[in-house]
Order: structure tokens, then sequence, then C-alpha cells
């Protein structure tokens, strides 16, 4: 291997990058555009759910009751029905997610000391929302009840106006338990298999649709030289983009880096030199720009997006698909980014995830370059 | 005219499949998105690994511990008896929660005192810790209220039971509030919009690239009958998708279909065009394949970000609400998941069909006009 044809490679890499200003642009744009979604607009919590109130009681102790929603953050009355299909209407449209009905005979029973049932229809469409929301409700209820209870037991001679147990819920290493905190560092590796998936696994594949590879062949320059001048120019836009995703998680979103950060870049390149790897791979097997495209979609972005525990948590998943995610190499680099970002973990904890990432580089180093046959057909 | 579409389409198919791999990566795609979206995006949460600190070692800290364990969401994985074990644990990520009860509890719940129950939860994962809360809630909520009854009736005689305040709920459309019948409808907005933006662009941007578009430009035949020839196998390459996506979804996955099929097609086909309309648009805009990709991305990512797929739009901030109304995938969404789980038909879902006519019309009159000129 001689590093003048390195070199001289990735010289021409770089100019051909440099000269499609725009897929350069893209490049870097489109981390920064990931992060600004994800870290302003997109988020899975739940608050202000638009609930419709269908009170039959129409009494005072009903009001107090639907009160407690009103004046909670998670709902908000958007309108009072007094028909069955107005209710329904209203979660048909959309216009409302859950329905709240209070019978005829709540106050008389709550009043008398009996127990009272209240109905509460919900929009299941999205199980996650809706289930986020039946939640709030119930602690609503509940709360209320208790209040109920309490009043009685006073009532009958009782001297207790504590409650029993007290729940004292202490969450650690995301205390505000923002969403954001969460995803922007899982992040970081979805926008390096992108980065590798649409920059590297077109590289080779347009040498071969273009029939530029005939003139490369007829060269003395080596698969491994090939290889390795074709992925310097992208490892260089790939840690560009984890700076720059660093800098805005760190000075505009405020997440948290508790951990060591060389370990975070250093992780960072190993992670970035397997995946462009593996995207040259895919170059270099499928030799034709769409069907590398369509391959880098279903190799890279998608197992890297759903499978890597970025957002959807691997232990909630069907065993056989657990099993699976362990060959996702992102998966190892998501809990190492979680790691070091939230719980400020380093290497005595994380290294085995890092001895699994750096197997993946070299395993997908050496697969491009046995499958890379500078001959033509 | 009809002679040349012909031609140019029997040219695509032949160029489309030539590729044996293509064609499977054609159904390929389709039917392992759905399969992963059908099992992996699950937000319900189960079997939380649990340690438990318990420095009381009562029958009631042990019975309130089981009742964790009855309900299904937790699962102990350790008993800890030292000190420090938990911070470990949890850094390690080997359990999600700890539950902890201090010494003297059972005496003071005898004695009418509030007593605590600690529960740690790792925070990480944010939507997980909710939703664990949430349960350590609901069952602490139940243990008081029956210790509250309890006292009660010790006060008023062996049968009186204390009015209470129940709240019945019913979920409509997801009666089990499974998650799969919410994404896996939506995968066919992803995957039609995904298909007929990168089959497109790509299509056409490649005869430029390789220089087979001057030979198509000394032929006779006109920017109309090109850009129908070039897009019409990638419309029905979408067709199949859909019927791909939704045979899987509903025979494998059991998703219901409460609504009419004709017009979840109807809906498609409307779709489609604002697909093949930006798609074109973005080919007349990119010389190499290379830029065409990173164009559809850019424009894709966002668009299925902000479309409602994964992410609520009503959680979304305000100005951002306002953008997802250029967003032709929200629209998509709505209709076919209304299609899928609600049943409704047009009398409730025109708003959408409109929005997504006007898109497509507009797109591609766009795409047509510049058409014209890149080619000439």
């Amino acid at each position: 291997m001689k590093m003048l044809r390195v070199r001289a490679v990735a010289r021409k890499e770089f100019i051909h990058i440099i000269r499609d200003p725009r897929s350069l642009g893209m490049a870097i744009a489109m981390p920064m555009l990931m992060l600004v979604l994800f870290g302003y607009a997109l988020t899975l919590d739940v608050d202000r759910v638009p609930l419709v109130v269908w009170d039959q009681s129409g009494s005072h102790v009903s009001r107090e009751f639907i009160s407690r929603f009103s004046g909670s953050r998670y709902f908000s009355v958007r309108s009072y029905v007094s028909r069955y299909q107005e209710l329904e209407g209203a979660i048909d449209t959309g216009r409302a997610l859950v329905a709240l009905v209070v019978p005829r005979d709540f106050a008389g029973r709550v009043e008398s000391g009996r127990t009272a049932q209240v109905q509460l229809i919900v929009d299941g469409s999205d199980s996650n929302t809706a289930t986020i929301a039946m939640g709030y409700a119930q602690a609503i209820a509940q709360t209320y009840s208790q209040e109920v209870v309490l009043r009685q037991i006073q009532r009958a001679g009782g001297r207790t106006l504590v409650m029993p147990l007290d729940l004292r819920p202490r969450v650690w290493f995301n205390t505000e338990l923002e969403s954001k905190n969460y995803i922007v560092p899982g992040l970081i590796a979805v926008i390096m298999m992108v980065i590798a998936a649409l920059l590297t696994s077109l590289t080779v594949a347009r040498e071969w649709e273009r029939g530029t590879m005939e003139q490369l062949i007829s060269t003395p320059i080596e698969g491994k030289e090939l290889i390795l001048g074709k992925l310097i120019p992208y490892f260089c836009i790939g840690m560009l983009d984890v700076l720059i995703a660093v800098l805005m998680g760190q000075f505009l979103f405020h997440i948290p880096l508790r951990g060591s950060v060389p370990l975070l870049f250093l992780m960072s390149a190993i992670f970035l030199a397997g995946t462009l790897s593996l995207g040259m791979f895919i170059s270099i097997v499928s030799k034709s720009q769409l069907l590398a495209t369509q391959l880098a979609m279903v190799l890279t972005f998608l197992p890297s997006f759903l499978l890597s525990g970025f957002m959807y948590a691997i232990v909630n998943m069907p065993k056989p698909l657990q099993l699976i995610t362990h060959v996702i190499p992102a998966r190892y680099f998501v809990a190492l980014l979680k790691g070091i970002y939230l719980k400020g973990v380093g290497l005595e904890i994380l290294g085995f995830d890092a001895g699994l990432l750096a197997v993946f580089s070299v395993v997908m180093a050496t697969l491009a370059n046995r499958k890379f046959k500078k001959k033509l057909e | 005219m009809f002679e040349r579409i012909r031609h140019m389409l029997r040219k695509e198919f032949i160029q489309a499949l030539r590729d044996p791999r293509m064609k499977s990566t054609i159904f390929l795609i389709p039917t392992i998105q759905v399969l992963v979206f059908g099992y992996v995006v699950t937000t319900d949460v189960r079997h939380v690994t649990t340690a438990v600190y318990d420095l009381d070692n009562s029958v009631t800290t042990r019975d309130l511990v089981s009742r964790f364990v009855e309900s299904g969401y937790f699962d102990t994985v350790e008993y800890i008896s030292t000190d420090g074990r938990e911070v470990d644990l949890m850094d390690r990520g080997d359990v999600q929660a700890v539950l902890r009860m201090n010494k003297g509890f059972e005496d003071d719940l005898r004695a009418g005192r509030t007593v605590q129950l600690q529960v740690i939860v790792d925070g990480t994962d944010s939507n997980t810790a909710r939703i664990v809360l949430d349960y350590s809630a609901k069952i602490a909520s139940q243990f008081s209220q029956e210790v509250l009854q309890e006292r009660f009736t010790r006060l008023q005689g062996a049968v009186a039971q204390p009015g209470q305040v129940e709240l019945e709920t019913r979920a409509w459309f997801n009666e089990n509030l499974e998650s799969r019948n919410f994404y896996v409808p939506g995968v066919i907005s992803m995957l039609v919009m995904l298909v007929t933006l990168i089959l497109t662009s790509n299509a056409v941007v490649r005869e430029k690239e390789i220089g087979t578009m001057e030979q198509i430009m000394v032929t006779p035949i006109t920017p109309r009958e090109f850009i129908l020839g070039k897009t019409i196998p990638f419309a029905l390459i979408a067709f199949i998708d859909v019927m791909v996506v939704t045979i899987i979804g509903v025979f494998w996955f059991g998703v219901p279909i409460r609504g009419n099929l004709l017009l979840l097609f109807f809906a498609t086909a409307l779709y489609v065009m604002t697909g093949l309309g930006v798609g074109l648009l973005i080919s007349t805009i990119s010389r190499t394949q290379q830029q065409a990709m990173m164009s559809t991305f850019f424009f894709f990512l966002p668009a299925q970000l902000l479309s409602g797929f994964m992410f609520p739009i009503a959680n979304m901030p305000r100005v951002i609400q306002w953008l997802t109304f250029l967003d032709p995938l929200r629209y998509f969404l709505v209709i076919i998941r209304s299609i899928f789980l609600k049943g409704v038909g047009l009398n409730v879902l025109w708003p959408n069909f409109v929005a997504l006519a006007i898109m497509g019309q507009v797109t591609l009159w766009l795409a047509t006009r510049r058409f014209r000129k890149t080619l000439v």
C-alpha cells in the first residue's frame, strides 16, 4: 500500500465533493436540520390533551370534579356537549381525543357515600398518547376519590386526615424527563448512518455507472488504496457533522454532557469508520446508484433509526427482534452515546460496547476490501 | 401520442426490472418496513427490570412489592441488601427502576402515619420513565385506597364501605391500544412517498448523468409524453407497495380495515401525484444522482418527521404546526388512519382529500413547466 496513491485518490474525491457544493452543503445542513427538528419540534411528551365534557349531572359536585380536569395542564377542555351524537362527532373528526361523561346521579352518589362511576372515552388510534392520557385521567380521578373517602372517614369520627402511603418518585440521569435529552445523543448515531448511506454508498457505484472505473482499473492503484482514499474525505465530513451535533447539543439545547469528550469523539471515529465501510461495501456490491440508494436505505437508515434503541427501547421489542438488534452496530453506539452523555460513565462500564463497535469496523473494512475486484466483467 | 408513451413505458419497465436485484428490492423494501414497524415501534412498556431495596422486610412491604410484580409491568431482578448497590445497577443499566422502603414502614402505617415508598427511575428514556412512574402511582394509590377502606370499615363496623369515584375508561377505534394498529397503516404514507420520490428523481437524472437524455431529445417525444412515460411505472410500483403493506398489515398483524378500500386507493392516487410531482421537481434541479438523492432526503426527512407519523402534531410548537399544513404526508396519514381504524368516509375526510388534490396538481404543474425549460 502506497500512501502516495491513497493521497491522490483522496484528492480526486475531495475535488469531486467541492465541485458539487450543493451536496456538500446538504451533507452539513442535514444534521443541523435533524437536530433542530428533534430539539424543538418533536416530542413524545403529551400535554393539553383536547377534551370534551358531557356533564349530565350539572351539579356543583360534578363541576368541581370537572374543574380538576380543566385545571390540570394535561387536559384542555374544548367544548361541553349535551348529546351523545355531539360527543361522537367530536371524537370522529379528531377535534377531541378524550371525552368525559359524568352520569346524572353523580352528585347524589358522592354525597351519600355510594360509589359513583364516571366514563372516559379515549380515541385509541394513537396508542401512546391514549395510554398517557388515560394515566393522567386515572390519577386525577383517584386523587379526587381519595379526598372523598378521607372526608367520609373524618365524618365517621376518624382522626386520620393524612394519606397512608406517599409515593416519592425520583428520576435519575434525566431529571426533568425531557425527551430531547434522550433523543439528541442518540441522534448523533442516526446522523452518521445517514451520511454514510447518502455519501459513500454512491461513490463506487458512480464510477462503474459512468464508466470511469475502467480508467481507474488501468492505473496501478490497489483495491485497498482506492477504498481508503475514497473514505478519507467522507470521514472528514462525518467528523465535522459530529462536531456540529455536539456543539449544537451543548450550546443550543443544553444537553448535559457528563462524560469524557475525547472518549465521545474516539467512539464516533470508530463507528464512522465502520459505517463508511458499510456504505462502501454496498456501493461495491450493487454497482448501480439506484440499487445502492435503496439498499443503503434499508441496511443503514432504517435499522439505525428503529432497531438501535435510539427512540424505541429495545427491551420492549419482541424477543427475536431483540436478538437481531445485536448485529446492528448503531445499537452499541447509541448505548455508548447515552452512557457518556447522560450517565457520565466511562470505558469501565461501556468497554464491552466499545469493543464490539471496533469489531464491527474491522469486519466491515475487511469485507469491503474482499469484495472489491479490479476487473471488468 | 399513445404509441410513443407505450414505447417509453416499455423501455422504462425493461430498465427498472432488468436487474433482478432491483425487482426483489421493490417487494423487499415494503415487506421489511412493515415487519419492522409492526414489531419494533411499540410504546407499550412491560417487564420493567426492577431492584427492590426493602429495609423493613415486613409482611406489609412484601405485600406492596408483590403488587408491583403482579401488575405484570415490573420484573424484580434483584433484592438489594447493601447501600450503594442501586447506583451501580442503574449505572450499568441492569435495572430501570428501584423500589425503596425504609425501616419502620409497617409500624408507621399501623400507627396511622404517612409512610414513604421511594421509586427511583432511570430517566434516560423519558417516555418509558413517565409510563413507569404512572404505573407506580397507580399501584401506590390503590394500596392507599385499600388501607383507607380498612380504617373506614373499622370505624363503621364490618360491612360499611366508603363510596368512591371510579373512572371507567374505554378506548375507541383501537380497543386494546395496540401500537401497531396506529403505525402499520402509517407505513404506507412513508413508503409511497419514498418510492415515488427516489425512483422518479433518480430515473430522470440518470438519463442526464449517463448522457442518454440527448438521445431522447432527438426523438419526436414531447415533454408531456416523456413525463408520463417516466412516471406511470413508478405510480404502478407505488400501488403495488400499498397492496403489499395492506395485505401484510391485515393478514399478518390483524390491523382492522373499517372503512372503504376504494376510498383508500383514490386517496393513494392523489397522493402519488404529489410524490411524482416533487420527484420531478427534484430531478429538474439536480444534475447527478447524488444530488437527486440528497435533495430527496432533504425533502423527505422533515416531511416525514412533521407528518404526525411518529410525533403527534398537537405537541409541536404553534409555528411548526402551521408548517405541517404544507406537508402532503400529513393529509394522507389522517386519511389512511381514519379509513383503517375509524371507518369514517368522505363526509369527515373531504378537507384532506381537497388538500391532497390541490398539492398534487400544483406540484405536477410546476414540475412540467420547469421541465420544458430544462429539457429544451
